[in-house]
């Protein structure tokens, strides 16, 4: 049994609206969620289903109203561990503009190993095996100007990797990006988790991205609804789409045909499995 | 269109006048600036002439570059000129009409103080074309930094300089997105009466400002999450080192400088 790098327990958050009046709004209202070493677990919901407000949970950005979240053994409540929590949990965010500090790509990578007080040498050795695990490092002298909104995430990527966090939280990374940066973002990510064993959580709401991770979260009104392997979640099409989220197409083509009564596994998420599965099924009918 | 605003009109290249010390590179100007305002006669700017176009003649920057960065103050150089002509009413009488004279020392005022402007103004480029925006600030930070013990914000104007120049082509491309959005609404920015155009700018200002208020916040957080805590312990990625040619450059401008205080003195 691996050891838990995230443990959420009974976690409750509300924004107080300023009015001493109205009522503070429950956007979180009883998380429990626990998350191993080296997994990749995607967060799916739909706007307001609270899942940002619990991706700024996982690095302290936000503290419970009640409840505990703890990282790596620290407890995000804990003030004077901030720093070293942040250090171990990144997070990316959803505008790449917004979040790039220097006009040097190299420099923004080296922006926290800087605020660290990290010594030369080592932190131009990390710069640039940084900038290399996100195939980034020929554009290091470039202006992030310069770059496409896919390569900018990246650097945003990289200037994590160069903390050596155990765990990144990415929220909603490729919202902002066109298909092509998607699946830059997207590989880079799988290469974090699959090479460096760095724990993903991908806060999002591409059904298809969802697809490629190990676990799926799925939130609604602040509390998590589903939480399984992805086949297992995306079989259940009509909850999802109760609460008003799509599933892949691969799966809604899937479902549509088993409704239809034909004999396929609802478990069925990426196309490959599709297209061997659909090509059976005509094979069937030809026999008949 | 607004794409093609250069900010702090830099150069890139590798002459020895690129590759000097930005700190030393202030340094200098500031000697050079000194330099030209010692004297005060046309025969003390010789030694700045000199200096200056030797400078131009190392950094390989083409002389053309020089004179359109002089050109914006031709205006400014002209009433300067003039003033001293005509205000300047000691010496010999060269030219009068009704009650304006001119006199030999107020030509040879206004000649020097031309001079003098020009020297300065390509002098001063000379610092901005050979050094990037950034390495600028660095440089700044760094030799402001014994101000620190006089709790004067060093590091943090420097980071505020440099998120400016971060984010200078960000705010641009906003811009120009606003504007084609107001321009489809119908919003008249590039033509109508004065009036018309000057309400229109709100339109696209007030749109800019909330944006750029966003980003400020998103940034504040991103830089939280990357540990941001101010400027002390900080270890920095660039590292300034001054090579030999740093220690040189200092010397000859000390010389120059020398030059021109003695020519001052002898010529008096």
């Amino acid at each position: 049994m691996m050891e838990n790098i995230i443990e959420i327990k009974d976690l409750h958050f509300s924004y107080s609206s300023g009015d001493e009046k109205s009522e503070p709004k429950e956007v979180l209202k009883g998380i429990d969620l626990n998350i191993k070493k080296g997994e990749f677990v995607a967060v799916l919901g739909h706007n307001g289903s609270g899942k940002s407000t619990l991706a700024k949970h996982l690095n302290a950005i936000l503290v419970p109203t009640s409840g505990k979240v703890i990282v790596d053994g620290i407890d995000t409540s804990d003030d004077s561990r901030l720093f070293d929590l942040r250090q171990r949990a990144g997070m990316v965010f959803q505008n790449p503009d917004n979040q790039i500090v220097s006009s040097i790509v190299e420099e923004d990578v080296a922006f926290a190993l800087e605020n660290l007080g990290v010594p030369y040498e080592e932190m131009r050795k990390r710069v640039d095996g940084a900038l290399k695990a996100v195939n980034m490092y020929e554009y290091r002298l470039h202006s992030p100007s310069q770059l496409s909104g896919g390569q900018k995430q990246r650097v945003a990527i990289a200037g994590i990797i160069a903390m050596q966090p155990d765990c990144i939280i990415l929220d909603e990374p490729t919202a902002m990006l066109d298909p092509q940066g998607r699946k830059e973002v997207m590989a880079t990510i799988q290469r974090m988790n699959r090479e460096q064993g760095i724990t993903i959580v991908l806060i999002t709401h591409y059904m298809d991205e969802a697809a490629k991770c190990g676990r799926v979260v799925v939130m609604d009104k602040g509390k998590i609804m589903l939480d399984d392997k992805p086949e297992k979640v995306f079989s259940q099409v009509e909850k999802l789409k109760a609460i008003g989220l799509d599933v892949p197409q691969v799966t809604e083509l899937v479902w549509e045909l088993r409704r239809e009564g034909f004999d396929i596994s609802p478990e069925i998420i990426s196309e490959d499995e599709c297209v061997e599965a659909l090509y059976r099924i005509f094979q069937q009918e030809k026999r008949r | 269109m607004l794409r093609d605003i250069t900010i702090g009109q830099y150069f890139p290249g590798n002459s020895v006048i690129h590759r000097l010390d930005p700190r030393f590179k202030i340094v200098i100007t500031v000697l050079f600036i000194v330099m030209l305002f010692t004297g005060d006669s046309i025969i003390c700017l010789s030694a700045g002439a000199v200096f200056t176009f030797m400078a131009i003649f190392f950094s390989k920057i083409k002389l053309k570059m020089f004179v359109k960065s002089v050109k914006p103050l031709v205006p400014f150089l002209l009433i300067t000129a003039v003033l001293n002509l005509i205000l300047v009413n000691s010496g010999e009488i060269l030219w009068r009409w009704k009650f304006i004279k001119i006199t030999d020392e107020g030509l040879n005022i206004s000649i020097f103080m031309i001079i003098r402007i020009i020297l300065l103004i390509m002098g001063t480029s000379l610092l901005t074309y050979t050094t990037s925006p950034i390495t600028l600030t660095d440089a700044i930070e760094r030799l402001l930094s014994p101000l620190k013990k006089l709790r004067f914000p060093v590091h943090e104007l420097a980071m505020m300089m440099s998120i400016a120049l971060r984010f200078i082509p960000t705010l641009i491309e906003e811009t120009d997105k606003i504007i084609s959005a107001q321009k489809a609404r119908g919003a008249e920015i590039d033509s109508g009466s004065f009036k018309n155009r000057a309400r229109n700018l709100i339109s696209i200002l007030v749109p800019l400002f909330v944006s750029a208020f966003r980003r400020a916040d998103e940034l504040a957080t991103a830089m939280e999450c990357r540990c941001y805590n101010g400027g002390d312990g900080r270890t920095r990625l660039r590292q300034l080192k001054s090579a030999p040619r740093d220690y040189i450059a200092l010397a000859v401008t000390i010389l120059f400088l020398a030059a021109s205080i003695a020519m001052g003195i002898l010529f008096k």
